[in-house]
């Protein structure tokens, strides 16, 4: 879960990281009290969840007030990456003499945490490691052993950073590393740092992701930046995703939901996670216009089979659905036919017609086949491939 | 011969009067696994399936060998009965559990390196070295396992638990038949990734040619492709790498826990690149694994 970049500073702040005078606004008029209350220069900033905020017209500076009103007017509003801006950050513009990259996150191939630290901050990391990997640290440390600084002191002095800036750096990156670890965070992100010329270091920008894993146990965190204990959303939901939602969580057996609309016409039910994503992506590679993206998996009810099934059906705009999963281990093929037909039929549509695949083999395929060739289905065996079966239905549009 | 375990290996259950377990480990022993003790905490004494069921791994290992520990308890307990694997000396520890915050899973990791024991997964199926024995949920039950799985000289890792069924299937319809099939889990931090397992297939005489199966996300596929072009390996590889309609989607999570596109290295189409030009056979569609496996194994061109 992304907090925003005001969630991540005042998280941050509070943990002994330095930030820059801040003000969150949602509306250009009081653009002009918060610019008065951290004084001009100020820099305007977007508040999404999302990067590519430069880009989009989404960071601005003003000199006075009133330019700052102007300014947060063309913000607010505005699309960055499909999402609105609803706030703005509001901060003293700060003079840099020097941009640092501080970030730590967990290195799958190593299986450790890891500090990575940059003198070359404020431009795209990969593209530094990729034109400059000798302006790169990278320090692992433990998760399981008390935590230390010196690892941090490491992974500043490497880069030849010295006397009074390796101390305060060094802090600074401690401080990062200890509240990723403590709160369960899978990124903890300072790009830049700025050095600014009293030689006082400043966050200008942060961005912090909490495992969503772990949302039970860090409730207190959401609190703190005034979020409900649910956490939130990486997207917001479209109507027809929200329902979907709804369908899943009616029932805890089983998942038959985490949905995401396309615009097509050939609407899918497919699982378990990495099938979905093969035949979802046979879908597209062999010419497809495909509905939605879902995904079923472990052994969901009938009833909640049907639900699903009866909601992308009656999407507009769809003509016919594919039901295609990976050969299941744990998964009853029958009662996820009998909940696929029994969706199409509540839908006033007759399953032959409107099924133009239909490939679960596995568990229980003996009895799911025989009620799938009762309703007129012809159901496609382990013999046919996840996009062959794909194939098949896109031909049959 | 196989990878991580064979016929005679000895499974510990932990959790193993949880729902879940209770089924796998009657697909288990239908298959002809030996699994020989099973732990939940106050139900020592009794049985499931006939498998003894303990308090503690202490008592476990006390009276029998254990050479592999199933980890199936909830996540909030998975961390404490990984550490009790570990420490009571399991070599090898298998966690199924799914949803474990990845600060828990890097501690049992750092565990289990200073004790030299191995970890597959968290969020995985386990594994199967076919006619020999299989370790966790992967296949199902027996009579299903026995249609997707045959022995013969193909290793599987795979980090989704359905697809391994799925490729193996696919294989074995292909007259392919595996040594050992692993689903790695789809956790972003998992004990043994491609690249951790990949010198156990190298070693095993029986296997003659490696497949994969990823998925957006993470740095293992281009670490795997640095290998290879440094190191070499004897064995072919054959990949697929499923989800390349994320690249478009960066920050959003599909399927497992590891999927999402973060950077640009975390893309497929980077992934696939990067081990195009380490000399893996990249499948474009899942159903070309078959036929690039064979053509593989014709080539018998020794790469190290």
């Amino acid at each position: 879960m992304r907090f925003y970049e005001h969630e991540s500073k005042a998280i941050l702040g509070k943990r002994g990281v330095p930030i820059p005078k801040g003000a969150l606004i949602r509306s250009a008029d009081e653009a002009v009290g918060a610019a008065k209350s951290v004084g001009c220069p100020v820099v305007l900033k977007a508040q999404v969840l999302t990067g590519g905020r430069m880009k989009a017209g989404g960071v601005k500076f003003a000199e006075t007030p009133d330019e700052a009103a102007q300014r947060a007017s063309q913000i607010l509003g505005l699309e960055i990456r499909g999402q609105k801006t609803q706030s703005i950050l509001v901060e003293s513009k700060a003079q840099v003499v020097k941009e640092y990259y501080l970030a730590v996150t967990y290195d799958p191939v190593a299986k450790r945490p890891v500090a990575i630290f940059s003198d070359m901050g404020g431009i795209d990391i990969e593209e530094v490691a990729e034109t400059h990997p000798e302006h790169i640290s990278r320090t692992h440390f433990s998760a399981l052993l008390p935590f230390s600084d010196f690892r941090m002191k490491e992974a500043v002095a490497s880069l030849s950073v010295g006397g009074r800036d390796l101390s305060t750096l060094t802090g600074i990156l401690s401080r990062l590393a200890q509240a990723f670890l403590t709160h369960d965070l899978t990124l903890a992100e300072i790009n830049p740092l700025g050095k600014l010329q009293d030689g006082s270091f400043v966050a200008l920008d942060a961005h912090i992701d909490l495992e969503d894993e772990a949302i039970a146990r860090q409730k207190p965190l959401l609190t703190e930046v005034g979020m409900g204990p649910e956490g939130r959303q990486a997207k917001e939901r479209t109507p027809f995703e929200a329902k979907a939602a709804e369908i899943d969580s009616s029932d805890y057996r089983g998942v038959a939901g985490r949905v995401v609309e396309f615009g097509g016409s050939l609407g899918l039910i497919i699982g378990g996670g990495g099938a979905s994503l093969t035949a979802f992506d046979a879908v597209r590679r062999h010419g497809g216009n495909p509905a939605n993206y879902c995904e079923i998996g472990g052994n969901p009810s009938v009833r909640k089979v049907a639900a699903l099934t009866k909601l992308i059906i009656s999407k507009p705009g769809v003509n016919k659905i594919a039901v295609v999963m990976n050969v299941v281990n744990n998964t009853r093929v029958d009662l996820v036919a009998r909940g696929v037909i029994k969706g199409v039929i509540e839908a006033g549509y007759n399953p032959g017609e409107k099924i133009v695949a239909f490939r679960i083999p596995g568990a229980w395929e003996e009895e799911g086949f025989r009620l799938l060739r009762k309703y007129g289905v012809e159901p496609l065996d382990r013999k046919v491939s996840i996009d062959q079966a794909i194939v098949g239905a896109i031909n049959k549009m | 011969m196989a990878i991580l375990a064979d016929a005679e290996s000895q499974i510990l259950v932990q959790g193993i009067t949880g729902r879940e377990a209770v089924s796998f480990v009657r697909d288990s022993l239908d298959y002809g696994a030996k699994v020989a003790a099973g732990v939940t905490p106050g139900r020592g004494g009794s049985d499931v399936h006939g498998v003894p069921v303990y308090d503690t791994v202490k008592e476990a290992v006390k009276r029998h060998k254990i050479d592999v520990a199933v980890v199936a308890v909830p996540a909030g307990f998975a961390k404490d009965a990984a550490f009790e694997a570990i420490e009571n000396g399991v070599p090898l520890v298998v966690v199924v559990t799914e949803r474990i915050p990845r600060r828990d899973v890097a501690q049992v990791l750092e565990l289990a390196d200073i004790q030299r024991a191995r970890v597959i997964g968290p969020n995985t199926m386990g594994f199967i070295c076919p006619g020999k024995t299989k370790v966790g949920s992967v296949g199902g039950p027996a009579r299903d396992t026995v249609k997707a799985f045959t022995p013969g000289p193909v290793g599987v890792m795979s980090r989704s638990g359905g697809m391994t069924t799925e490729v193996c299937n696919l294989l074995t319809h292909s007259g392919l038949g595996q040594s050992t099939a692993i689903s790695v889990g789809g956790d972003a931090v998992i004990g043994s990734t491609f690249l951790d397992l990949l010198p156990l297939f190298e070693q095993d005489p029986e296997t003659k040619v490696v497949v994969t199966f990823s998925e957006p996300g993470g740095n293992v596929e281009a670490a795997l492709a640095r290998y290879l072009k440094t190191k070499g390996t004897r064995l072919p590889i054959v990949s697929f790498i499923a989800g390349s309609f994320m690249d478009n989607m960066p920050g959003v999570r599909f399927g497992h826990a590891g999927s999402i596109v973060e950077g640009k290295q975390d893309t497929v189409a980077e992934k696939a690149r990067r081990l195009r030009e380490a000399g893996v056979l990249v499948a474009d569609d899942l159903s070309q694994i078959p036929d690039l496996v064979k053509k593989a194994l014709k080539q018998k061109t020794p790469r190290k």
